[in-house]
């Protein structure tokens, strides 16, 4: 049912990819259970290649569920998890990071005693060998995509100061350069605007624009104005399982989607 | 890291408001503590050399441990196991092999707390799951007491008194007996450990241990192997530790089973609390003040020292949870920084 969606309607920014070409990731059928609490019930979740795919559901719906099953950090205890033509159901968070896979928890975490600076340094030389790591062979090769990374999220001035001194949206864009760092296919932002002003949010859509060259992007947010202004299209969950998934218009129109935002509203 | 030091008129008055560059006392204390190491056996009495030697080693001991909590943050409850158990190596090489040679019983010293780390530490830190701070402290210290008792109990190993009189360590056709000469060569191999672990934990590879102890379950989802990373810190730990083995055997003269067992690896749990773990200046700091405040505190105060020495102790670690050299180093110079920001395209 999955595929079937992603070929029903080709992607909007498929450069230079067949139509038909499979999706760069596909969750099917996930089910996770923690202990009596089914917080996901054959929820799936298709992206194809760079596109911005919008994760959206109340509260306590499985979001942040489903995107650590993408990313390795739980085990879903059914279903499958297809990611750049590889089944990674069983791969460890190492294996998917290697394979193209980034994240950004709900939970800020970037290294808060280290420099800005080696907090990228950090997330760039994962794939590093070791004797490459302990003869610091690649700190000179890496200096100028840290910098560079730094001034695209407009932290390059800041360089040498701490994380912690950041504020809670500058951490933020610090994790996001951190997860784009390594270059991945696809990156995972769970509520990377929370606690942000309106400014830091109208910013951050920015920043994340540029990165539709190379990169698809999964991202859940409750500021839906900000969802509708960046996603191409949209899952929307609800205790589960998978409501509606469709582009922005079609999940717009969605009378059962209405119906959940107005339940809640 | 020697060259990023920063020139006196480009330092602000710190605050924390401007944080960019504190003031760098590590290199000093480090310059320091070298200096009074040089000259000490020109100043103290011939049985006090001894006794720094001793203290050299335990220091080199306490350097092991502190790689593998301070930097790899792997709790090893049994560090003397590996400590021990190259003390019995060598003096078994030296005892029933005659093989005495500083080329030979070194480097196996070296090798037996590797081999032994790497068994250990394989079997504790690459599991499918990754291994808790609980699970490795209590298997490594389980590992320590199983080695205690059974050396007590193995006669080939001399049981409760282990092993006496070991023949003298030797280069060529000369011994190298305690004094003079065997404090400067426990003062070279310490500082020739010393720099490596200081390479070693100034490289992105020590990025990297940092990135492990303040936050392993991030950075596992950028791809790091941490369960490799931590098995390598823990098997170099191990082979220092040996290494000190080694020395101590061939010092003293004699093993008994109290050298793998858990008190002496308590020990040097102390030693790096206390001194401050994390920087590798401060295990030995804190090597030496203890030993030293041990032996001058049992002289002076032959009943109580104990307990003196354990409230000091106490005092240290409740009030200055970060050891000694927190008093003086900053929590930004410890961790330090491992790139060097700047413009782009240099
Ligand atoms: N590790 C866990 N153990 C037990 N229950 C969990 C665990 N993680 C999540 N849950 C439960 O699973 C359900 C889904 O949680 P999840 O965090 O995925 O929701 P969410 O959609 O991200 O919510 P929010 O919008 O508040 O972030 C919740 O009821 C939550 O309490
Ligand atoms: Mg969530």
């Amino acid at each position: 049912m999955a595929t079937g969606m992603v070929t029903a309607e080709a992607p909007p920014a498929g450069r230079g990819q067949a139509a038909a070409a499979e999706p760069l990731l596909a969750a099917a059928d996930i089910v996770k259970v923690f202990g009596k609490l089914t917080a996901l019930n054959g929820a799936y979740l298709t992206v194809a290649p760079n596109e911005f795919h919008g994760l959206i559901g109340p509260n306590g719906s499985g979001k942040s569920t489903l995107m650590k099953c993408v990313a390795g950090a739980e085990t879903p205890t059914t279903g499958s998890v297809r990611f750049d033509g590889r089944d990674i159901t069983a791969a460890s968070p190492a294996e998917r990071a290697r394979a193209g896979l980034s994240l950004k928890f709900q939970i800020t975490s970037v290294l808060p005693a280290l420099t800005l600076y080696d907090n990228i340094l950090l997330a760039l030389q994962a794939r590093t060998s070791l004797a490459g790591l302990v003869f610091s062979r690649t700190r000179g090769v890496l200096h100028d995509r840290v910098m560079g990374m730094l001034e695209q999220f407009r932290l390059a001035d800041r360089a040498g100061e701490p994380a912690s001194a950041l504020s809670h949206g500058q951490q933020q864009w610090l994790e996001i350069a951190m997860a784009l760092a390594p270059e991945p296919k696809l990156l995972l932002l769970d509520e990377p605007t929370g606690g942000m002003s309106l400014e830091e949010r109208r910013v951050t859509g920015e920043l994340l624009q540029p990165i539709r060259a190379h990169c698809s992007l999964v991202i859940v947010e409750h500021d839906l104005d900000f969802i509708r202004d960046i996603c191409d299209r949209l899952t929307v969950l609800d205790q589960g399982s998978v409501l509606d998934s469709g582009t922005v218009q079609h999940i717009q129109a969605s009378p059962q989607v209405q119906e959940v935002y107005l339940r809640r509203a | 890291m020697a060259n990023e030091t920063v020139s006196p008129e480009a330092l602000p008055r710190a605050s924390s408001a401007a944080p960019a560059k504190a003031r760098r006392v590590l290199p000093i204390i480090e310059i320091v503590v070298l200096a009074i190491a040089l000259v000490v056996p020109f100043v103290l009495e011939d049985y006090l050399t001894i006794f720094a030697t001793r203290v050299l080693i335990l220091a080199l001991f306490a350097l092991s441990f502190d790689l593998v909590w301070g930097y790899g943050g792997i709790m090893s409850f049994g560090q003397a196991l590996f400590f021990g158990c190259a003390g019995y190596g060598v003096a078994l090489l030296g005892r029933d092999l005659d093989v005495t040679s500083i080329l030979l019983v070194l480097p196996a010293a070296t090798l037996i707390g590797l081999t032994a780390a790497l068994l250990i530490g394989g079997f504790l830190l690459l599991g499918r799951n990754p291994a808790s701070v609980i699970f490795v402290s209590l298997g490594t210290l389980t590992g320590s007491y199983a080695a205690d008792r059974l050396a007590r109990g193995w006669y080939y190993l001399g049981g409760q008194n282990g092993i006496p009189s070991i023949p003298p360590m030797s280069l060529g056709q000369h011994d190298i007996v305690e004094g003079l000469e065997f404090y400067y060569l426990a003062l070279g191999i310490l500082i020739v450990c010393y720099l490596l672990c200081r390479f070693l934990v100034r490289s992105q590879f020590g990025l990297a241990l940092t990135g492990l102890r303040e936050n392993e379950a991030r950075i596992t989802f950028f791809g790091y192997q941490v369960q490799h990373l931590k098995a390598i810190v823990f098997a170099l730990g191990g082979a220092i530790a040996g290494l000190s083995g080694g020395l101590y055997a061939f010092h003293e003269g004699f093993v008994w089973p109290n050298i793998l067992g858990v008190v002496f690896s308590t020990q040097v749990v102390l030693y790096v609390l206390f001194g401050g773990s994390g920087t590798l200046i401060g295990a030995i700091i804190g090597a030496v003040v203890i030993e030293a405040a041990s032996f001058w505190l049992s002289n002076t105060f032959q009943e109580i020292w104990p307990i003196i020495l354990g409230v000091l102790l106490l005092l240290v670690i409740m009030f200055r949870p970060a050891g000694l050299i927190s008093l003086i180093v900053s929590e930004r110079e410890r961790v330090g920084s491992f790139g060097q920001p700047g413009r782009r395209g240099r």
